[in-house]
């Protein structure tokens, strides 16, 4: 069990998709029954992970590894190969998670296809896993594009008044940084054969010459700068970093309220995520011998306080939120570019609360749409008196994603900040004026919506949440709980991963003794040795780092 | 040692009240919610009482002399083994990034807890009188229990990040409760100020925080005191500079100070009990509870310390000056809140820490009993809180005017109440601590000391005394409070009256338990000095020995002798105020309008740093950054990002059409075309008309046949 374990929570949503098949579409219920069936058992199957991914959260390497290198296509050297560390746990727990909840929330949201709609968002779910879980870039490439298919389609057939600009911008613009990075992908793969003769897309191998090509003297620090920004068009466009953001407001303005849960609460992270699993280790010399990285950090501050302005102006509620993300997501980034173990494991955290609250602002404010089918702010007022359960519920999640301690917003914005300060001050004093201005947009809003009298007699007869509304909110809340009150468990996951790639990333980092585990798997994460056979000469062990960071 | 080792269960118990109010306070009787919340209350009240009487003897030990008690509940951010860790400024060393769900109990938070319980208990039982007859009773009490639950959480911290939780609860549950009354829209939007205000600071505070991690690898409050008393760091050392700065800001915007003091007014929109509470009582004293928490770093900046006192008593004079003019009866209380917290601050910039937290103590009594007392004027005039409009109440609520007399008598600093002894012991260390200077803010406070006695009394005569200027309605209903009200201000009048004796100067021959009671936590400051400093102090000590006494004395009589002339002048101005009196300050109408419109700082404010006002057509501050940053974002990033898109799609059209026309046309069909025109003479011979062909060959034949017939 536990050594297919991945493959299970990989396809039972696929499963879901193919029996969706054969119901027929006229029979909406059990449609609707069926899809929330394997979309609870696709959360309940991922379960049995947690336990058993604790038991081994300090060991160092990928676990639970299934598949081998090359064995799917052995010719070209692609394998199916899964496997986790504790980044991937959780966010992949995140998406199992969110997965069930947008499916629940879209119960009485979707009245048209909704056989499609259902066989689509199962498809979407076994995408989203298999980024996370890929350690075979074939395979990683596979799921990445199929994962684009189904979203397209979410927005393009079930969005709003605008949905084919959206879906279309959408897929073209991410579809743009895909191709760059698959360009990337075949350098790297290429190069790895230049240096072992073995053609492999193994990214455990790939790990172990990628980073040769900065001192290669065939290649130098230009190529390895430009390979870098193949893969980094392909990640910012999906976080989205400033200024390639601006597919994301449309996109979730269009998209229908579970579509928006799962773009912004696991879509995005695939940017977060690729940079980490990817960017970081691959071309170590990249961000701390040239000044990639300090441009890295100016895009990320940039999106903290921009996002958060831009978001102030909004009359439209979604896009608010959406802005909103930019922000939050800048913080992600520049907590893996601070690259230290508190920026890391901050981002990762963040990460996860973003899905967590951004995820919630996006049913709440689908709930508001579900009601009176508008998300213009002018149109609300005065909604605590009508709706006060709904009005208790949002005020937990705003203050959930505005930082209030004691709630899983700040843990990570905390970690990040000090990370980042620790590292550079002046980052950190940079990103500060974000907190502010997240709570100046997220209670302004509050107030608009819910506070005042009601002045709209539209807004009279609302009623409150159903049992079912409530039903999605209630995970997602002891989840900002828990993470607020008791993170440790997601500290202690998250210790291992992070001291490792910062171990990889800056071998002069000071580190405690006994900080990463000695291992010989993934060999890539320790630091590199000469291994290569031809050009002999070309590879010098990576000098130490001398990063700049500090002052 | 029952209660001190489980110290953490003090603010449990609010909490614990709150998450009941939540989750069904709906469906609850008013009894049983007053039961829970104020029971809740005065349970903690008794555990803290227990706890630090425990804490005493605990402390009087020899193996525990003068400790600090700690207990750690749990690791909460970070992990147990200690291998998540950051570099120190040194660039080498580490540190383990951890906080603990830990609690400390020293004489400092030992004299917050007792006056945060004991008056938040008073307030409890008062608002179970004064929110009787309001909608939203559940509401209001797990507001009121979850501000205890944070408070408490601040005070009984052992980090500065735990600190902080509680520091960011207060600000929720004051936004909270500011907006309770949220169908009004200017009580939403004080909340939103007060939450968004308190939050510029605790971005300060934040990078306050980060420094001192930075430098001293901990935030742990015994270990950064330990580190910075033992002498490896060098007074006026940038860093600690900076932290300190930084801290204070964080303590300007939730003890309100300039310039960030603005929200407190505001906050008023909230029911009388909050603002006596929340923004009188405790939660305002919590910068100066976290400064003086801080005072080890905050003497090896003497930078910070300067800023503090000079920020303290600047503020102290300027929000007197704005109460002498206000009307209602809660601002006047609000800006004599902001006033005093200045001098609380005054007195910790000049390094007198055990004062500015006596005046706290003290203020405490007299704040929340004149609040709570406006609380109950309001209550007996239906509603009103507009002083022209009050006058002669003094016999028809007697207990309120006698405890808010009393009240009153201890802020103007008349002896022998509460306010006397702190206040006086605030100017007279402002006075010798520093010399040179220093005596310029001594004056400023004196002065402040004057208007405070002269805006008071001036409540107090305009409410409680004069002619009545209410309408005939109002004064009909005219009440006094239910004894649930009437209760707790006598018991805070008892305080205000005998608080002060806890720190009887030794020159009145007293022995000043209070400050002996908090030297374990302030005296080593001295030890940062040198040796040779030490001994020039001493030295300096002993001679001005013989006349300081004497100066003393006369100060304290000047400062005796302002708050008498402040009586005596608002005595003169309003006792008989009628309908239409006149204010003394209108024969200069500049000033006047200026103080009444507060300076037009929230003008100048909106203009410059929130932009909700234009300047002529440009707006400013973040919303005109807001302004200008939407609209960059639709016009020029995602114009490109639709432009390349619009050159792709001209492109692909340029490349149809070239495709059409060249390729296809020239490339392919052109051949085809030649050839076609080719045919045509061709085919004008093959056109496909039988008959035609027939034609031809009948002529060809007959052709022929001419051609061979006539040759």
């Amino acid at each position: 069990m536990q050594s297919h374990i991945l493959s299970i929570i990989l396809f039972t949503p696929l499963v879901g998709a193919i029996v969706l098949l054969f119901v027929p579409k006229q029979n909406e219920d059990a449609v609707r029954w069926i899809a929330n069936v394997f979309a609870l058992a696709g959360f309940l199957v991922s379960l049995p992970l947690v336990p058993w991914f604790w038991e081994k959260r300090f060991e160092p390497g990928f676990k639970f590894i299934e598949g081998a290198a090359n064995n799917w296509i052995p010719s070209i050297g692609a394998g199916y190969v899964l496997g986790i560390d504790g980044i991937s746990f959780l966010l992949i727990m995140l998406t199992t998670l969110l997965g069930w909840i947008s499916i629940l929330s879209s119960w009485t949201a979707i009245e048209n296809r909704v056989k499609e709609y259902y066989i689509w968002f199962l498809i979407l779910q076994t995408g989203m896993l298999g980024v996370f879980m890929a350690l075979d870039f074939f395979l990683f490439f596979v799921f990445w594009e199929a994962m684009l298919v189904p979203m397209y389609l979410l927005i393009g057939i079930w969005g709003g008044p605008r949905k084919l600009y959206a879906a279309i911008k959408f897929f073209l613009y991410t579809l743009a940084g895909s191709v760059l990075m698959l360009l990337g992908i075949l350098f790297l793969y290429f190069h790895h054969h230049g240096e072992t003769n073995v053609y492999t897309f193994s990214i455990r191998e790939l790990y172990k010459t990628a980073p040769h090509i900065y001192f290669d003297p065939n290649y130098g620090p230009g190529i390895a700068i430009l390979l870098f920004f193949a893969f980094f068009f392909a990640f910012a466009i999906k976080v989205p970093m400033f200024p390639f953001h601006t597919w994301l407001p449309d996109a979730h303005v269009e998209a229908p309220t579970a579509g928006s849960v799962i773009l912004a609460g696991v879509l995005l992270k695939m940017g977060t995520y690729g940079f980490i699993r990817f960017s970081l280790p691959f071309f170590p010399d990249v961000l701390t011998h040239t000044k990639v990285r300090s441009w890295m950090i100016v895009l990320s501050i940039i999106a903290i306080i921009y996002g958060a302005l831009v978001s102030l102006m909004q009359k439209d509620m979604k896009k608010l939120v959406a802005y909103s993300s930019v922000s939050h997501l800048g913080f992600c980034t520049l907590g893996i570019f601070a690259l230290t173990p508190l920026g890391l494991s901050g981002s990762v955290l963040q990460q996860i609360n973003h899905g967590i609250s951004t995820g919630a602002l996006f049913l709440i404010v689908g709930i508001l749409y579900e009601r009176r089918h508008t998300r213009e702010i002018a149109e609300y007022g005065g909604i605590s008196n009508v709706m006060p359960v709904y009005a208790t519920i949002t005020m937990i999640m705003f203050l959930s994603s505005m930082g209030l301690p004691l709630l899983n917003g700040f843990v990570g914005e905390f970690t990040i900040l000090q990370g980042t300060f620790m590292e550079n001050w002046k980052w950190g004093a940079w990103a500060v004026p974000g907190v502010v201005l997240a709570a100046a947009y997220l209670l302004w809003l509050y107030q608009r919506v819910f506070f005042g009298q009601v002045t709209n007699p539209k807004n009279e007869k609302l009623h409150d949440l159903t049992p079912r509304e409530v039903l999605t909110f209630v995970p997602l809340i002891i989840m900002a709980f828990w993470i607020g009150l008791y993170p440790k468990p997601f500290f202690e996951i998250l210790e291992q991963p992070v001291n490792q790639l910062v171990q990889t990333v800056r071998p002069d980092y000071p580190l405690p003794p006994g900080a990463v585990n000695a291992t010989n798997e993934p060999a890539a994460l320790t630091v590199p040795v000469a291994v290569a056979a031809n050009p002999p000469t070309a590879v010098q062990a990576r000098p130490a780092a001398s990063v700049k960071g500090k002052n | 040692m029952l209660f001190l080792d489980h110290i953490w269960l003090i603010p449990l118990l609010p909490a614990f009240g709150a998450i009941v109010m939540f989750c069904f306070g709906r469906k609850l009787q008013k009894a049983t919610v007053s039961a829970v919340c104020a029971g809740a209350i005065v349970v903690a009240f008794l555990f803290a009482c227990g706890a630090v009487w425990q804490y005493t003897n605990w402390a009087s030990t020899p193996q525990n002399f003068h400790r600090p008690y700690q207990t750690v509940l749990y690791t909460w951010l970070g992990t147990d083994t200690r291998h998540l860790t950051y570099v120190l400024d040194d660039g080498k060393s580490t540190a383990p990034f951890q906080a603990d769900a830990g609690f400390l109990l020293d004489p400092l938070s030992s004299i917050w807890l007792l006056f945060v319980t004991g008056v938040g208990m008073l307030i409890h039982i008062y608002s179970i009188g004064y929110m009787a007859h309001e909608g939203g009773y559940y509401r209001f009490f797990g507001y009121l229990n979850l501000f205890m639950f944070s408070m408490l959480t601040l005070i009984l911290a052992n980090n500065y990040v735990l600190l902080f939780v509680g520091w960011e609860g207060v600000g929720l549950c004051s936004y909270l409760l500011i907006g309770f009354y949220f169908h009004r829209t200017s009580a939403s939007d004080a909340a939103n100020k007060a939450f968004i205000v308190n939050r510029i600071g605790d971005a300060g505070f934040l990078l306050g925080m980060f420094f001192i991690a930075r430098y001293f690898g901990s935030l742990q409050f015994t270990e950064v005191t330990r580190l910075a008393h033992s002498g490896q760091f060098a007074i006026g050392d940038p860093l600690i500079t900076a932290a300190t700065l930084l801290l204070f800001v964080g303590a300007c915007g939730k003890s309100a100070q300039l310039p960030l003091y603005i929200w407190l007014p505001d906050a008023m929109e909230g029911p009388t009990p909050v603002s006596a509470l929340i923004h009188a009582a405790t939660m305002v004293t919590a910068g100066i509870y976290m400064v003086a928490r801080s005072n080890a770093l905050f003497v090896l900046a003497p930078t910070s310390m300067e800023t503090v006192a000079i920020v303290g008593a600047l503020t102290a004079i300027f929000a007197a000056s704005i109460g002498l003019v206000q009307n209602d009866i809660k601002r006047v209380l609000a800006y004599s809140t902001v006033s005093q917290l200045g001098y609380m601050f005054l007195a910790l910039g000049v390094g007198a820490f055990s004062a500015g937290v006596f005046h706290v103590f003290t203020h405490a009594f007299f704040k929340a009993l004149l609040f709570l007392g406006a609380g109950s004027v309001i209550h007996a005039m239906s509603g009103e809180q507009d002083m022209r409009n009050m006058g002669d109440l003094h016999r028809r609520i007697p207990v309120t005017h006698w405890t808010m007399f009393i009240a009153t008598l201890a802020i103007a600093g008349i002896p022998p109440f509460a306010g006397f002894f702190s206040k006086d012991e605030i100017l007279w260390q402002t006075w010798t601590s520093q010399g040179g200077a220093y005596r310029l803010l001594w004056v400023v406070g004196y002065f402040t000391a004057l208007m405070t006695a002269f805006y008071m009394f001036r409540l107090m005569y305009l409410s409680f005394h004069g002619r009545p200027r209410m309408s005939h309605e109002v004064e009909h209903h005219i009440h006094e409070s239910p004894t649930s009200m009437t209760g707790p201000l006598v018991v805070l009048a008892v305080c205000s009256v005998f608080a002060g004796f806890l720190g009887w100067p030794h020159s009145l021959g007293g022995s000043d338990r209070f400050a002996k009671f908090l030297e374990p936590v302030f005296a080593r400051e001295a030890q940062v000095l040198t040796e040779q400093d030490r001994a020039a102090q001493v030295a300096a000590g002993e001679k001005e020995a013989e006349h300081t006494t004497s100066t003393e004395y006369l100060l304290m009589f000047m400062s005796v002798a302002a708050g008498v002339v402040g009586w005596g002048m608002a005595w003169k101005a309003y006792r008989h105020a009628d309908r239409g009196y006149v204010e003394p300050t209108a024969a200069a109408p500049l000033v006047y309008n200026t103080l009444l419109n507060k300076y037009y700082v929230d003008e100048g404010y909106d203009y410059v740093f929130t932009g909700r006002r234009k300047i002529g057509d440009t707006r400013l501050g973040v919303l005109g950054l807001g302004e200008a940053s939407a609209w960059f974002d639709s016009n020029i990033v995602d114009s490109l990002v639709n432009g390349a898109g619009w050159i792709t799609r001209l492109t692909a059209t340029i490349s149809s059409w070239w495709d059409k026309w060249v390729i296809d046309g020239v490339g392919v069909n052109g051949p085809a075309i030649f050839a076609r025109m080719l045919s045509y003479p061709a085919r004008l011979f093959e056109w496909g008309l039988v008959q035609w062909y027939a034609l031809v060959m009948t002529a060809g034949l007959v052709g022929f046949v001419f051609y061979y017939v006539y040759q």
